[in-house]
């Protein structure tokens, strides 16, 4: 689905990473963790085609990133969910809007069900016509998983999405992308927040990967 | 070529929600509606002056060509006699159809531009002119000079070459500058929409982050951004031209102008050129704001 073979990357000559492989398997549950400034986010974005490795080879769905125009990468996306920690949302929409945008850039209709169906489902039934702005860190966090699903994207990457919640939001955006992966989603979640890992564990069977000088490595017991 | 109609519809009537992820941009707006509008205006009245000057460049030429004139400075004692020669010559020269020497009325009324209406004209040494009107085929000048040279020595032709040709010359450049300036105010259309859609896109990066991270496609982008400027070019440069249009309407008519101009209005059929403005500021505000949406998109990646 999405493979990542020997990558490297460099950024204004100071190399982030190397020699770093990983590959999501349809269905599997991933935590990648590591101190800031790792390159948690940077690694998320080579996963999502948002940059290219300066060394080895990412495959998005079988594609060598290098080789995918533009055009490409946006039809790629369509398939990958994407969960920031700042959420990015077009503020002069609605958060109904916001979450169907990913059906209009594609061409496909929104219909009003499909949208009501998920607001429900991130409990924000109530705040369909609300702007983004006007949303708490923990509904925008919803709202951006609602976006991130509406396409049924095989693939979530979560990057901090407990970054700006309290404990008990951070649970339940827990418990929703575990019934993502319960659904057969891939899901890979980028956090430093240990006690979600571990929450996560009684719940799904999930690898934790460490990203630490400069190299990807598989957690421990000690988290 | 048959689903352009189709496609050029589908982009008239827009796809709302596409149109509605990208926000409203004041200034951007008002610029490029009031840049399509001015250019719009200017363009009507190069078009007036293309098509004014290419009237007169045509009437010079048509009226001019055929015609010329013989101007006869004798002493007043011989005035008539050379007059009476020149004129029998004339009827005797193949090529000319009509030969007729200007009376007293109409010499004043030449003349009346530069000293007034009133001008004694008999009692002045004012040369006698007759006028010729050159058969289908024309006349030999060479020939026709050679024999006034030796029948009437003060007769002097003039074909009107020597000026028609520098004032049809004249005419025609003004033609050509008015199409020039028409180029030049497409290219500045081009240049000031080009900025526009620059400074609307540098605006808009985060919505363009958000698109992108959703999946869309960069002609999907661009063509949110297009549309919306194809569209205020299109009314801005239909305002400007209706206001360009109005203008010329009142200019004062020609026969008010003293009747040496054709007057800078339209003629005619040619009341519909000014339609096509609008529609070509449209043409050149899609394609600007595609290439400029395009090539940002292309930086920005």
């Amino acid at each position: 689905m999405i493979e990542l073979d020997n990558v490297a990357y460099s950024y204004g000559g100071a190399e982030l990473f190397s020699g770093l492989n990983l590959a999501l398997a349809p269905g599997s549950f991933h935590f990648l963790t590591g101190p800031s400034g790792a390159g948690k986010t940077t690694l998320l974005k080579l996963c999502y085609g948002a940059l290219i490795a300066t060394g080895g080879q990412v495959r998005l769905f079988g594609q060598d990133a290098r080789t995918l125009d533009r055009d490409a990468v946006a039809l790629c996306r369509r398939k990958i969910g994407v969960v920031h920690q700042d959420c990015q949302f077009l503020d002069h929409l609605t958060v109904a809007e916001n979450i169907s945008l990913p059906l209009t850039v594609s061409g496909r209709v929104a219909h009003a069900s499909d949208v009501t169906d998920l607001l429900g489902w991130v409990g924000l039934t109530q705040q369909a016509q609300q702007l983004p702005p006007e949303l708490s860190g923990g509904e925008r966090q919803r709202a951006a998983l609602a976006r991130a699903v509406i396409m049924s994207p095989e693939v979530i990457l979560a990057d901090e999405p407990t970054g700006n919640v309290d404990w008990e939001m951070s649970q339940r955006l827990l418990a929703l992308l575990v019934e993502l992966n319960k659904m057969g989603k891939t899901v890979l979640i980028a956090t430093h927040d240990l006690s979600l890992i571990r929450t996560a564990k009684s719940q799904v069977s999930a690898r934790v990967l460490r990203l630490k000088d400069r190299k990807l490595q598989l957690a421990g017991a000690d988290l | 070529m048959s689903d352009v109609p189709r496609r050029i519809m589908d982009f008239i009537a827009g796809d709302p929600q596409a149109d509605r992820a990208v926000p409203p941009t004041g200034f951007t707006a008002r610029l490029t509606f009031l840049s399509a509008a001015a250019m719009a205006f200017l363009a009507v009245f190069a078009l007036a002056l293309s098509l004014a000057t290419g009237r007169l460049a045509d009437r010079w030429s048509a009226e001019l060509a055929k015609t010329s004139t013989l101007r006869i400075s004798a002493p007043s004692g011989q005035m008539a006699a050379q007059t009476t020669a020149a004129l029998a010559v004339l009827e005797t020269t193949p090529g000319v159809a009509e030969a007729r020497a200007l009376d007293a009325d109409e010499q004043r009324a030449l003349l009346a531009p530069w000293f007034g209406p009133d001008l004694p004209v008999e009692t002045l040494p004012v040369p006698q002119l007759i006028e010729i009107v050159e058969d289908a085929d024309g006349y030999d000048a060479a020939g026709l000079r050679a024999r006034l040279q030796a029948e009437v020595p003060g007769a002097v032709l003039d074909d009107h070459g020597r000026w028609r040709e520098p004032l049809v010359e004249a005419a025609s450049r003004l033609r050509l500058l008015g199409f020039v300036s028409m180029v030049l105010i497409a290219g500045a259309t081009a240049a000031m929409i080009t900025l526009a859609a620059n400074a609307a896109l540098a605006a808009n990066a985060q919505v363009i982050r958000v698109m992108r991270l959703v999946g869309a496609q960069d002609i999907y982008i661009a063509g949110a951004f297009v549309r919306r400027f194809t569209i205020r070019s299109l009314l801005g440069a239909a305002a400007g031209t209706l206001l360009g249009t109005l203008a010329v309407l009142l200019l004062p008519r020609a026969d008010a102008a003293g009747g040496f101009l054709t007057g800078l209005g339209f003629q005619g059929w040619h009341w519909m050129w000014p339609l096509v403005i609008p529609v070509l500021a449209a043409t050149v505000a899609f394609f600007a704001t595609r290439q400029a949406a395009l090539r940002t998109l292309k930086e920005q990646t």
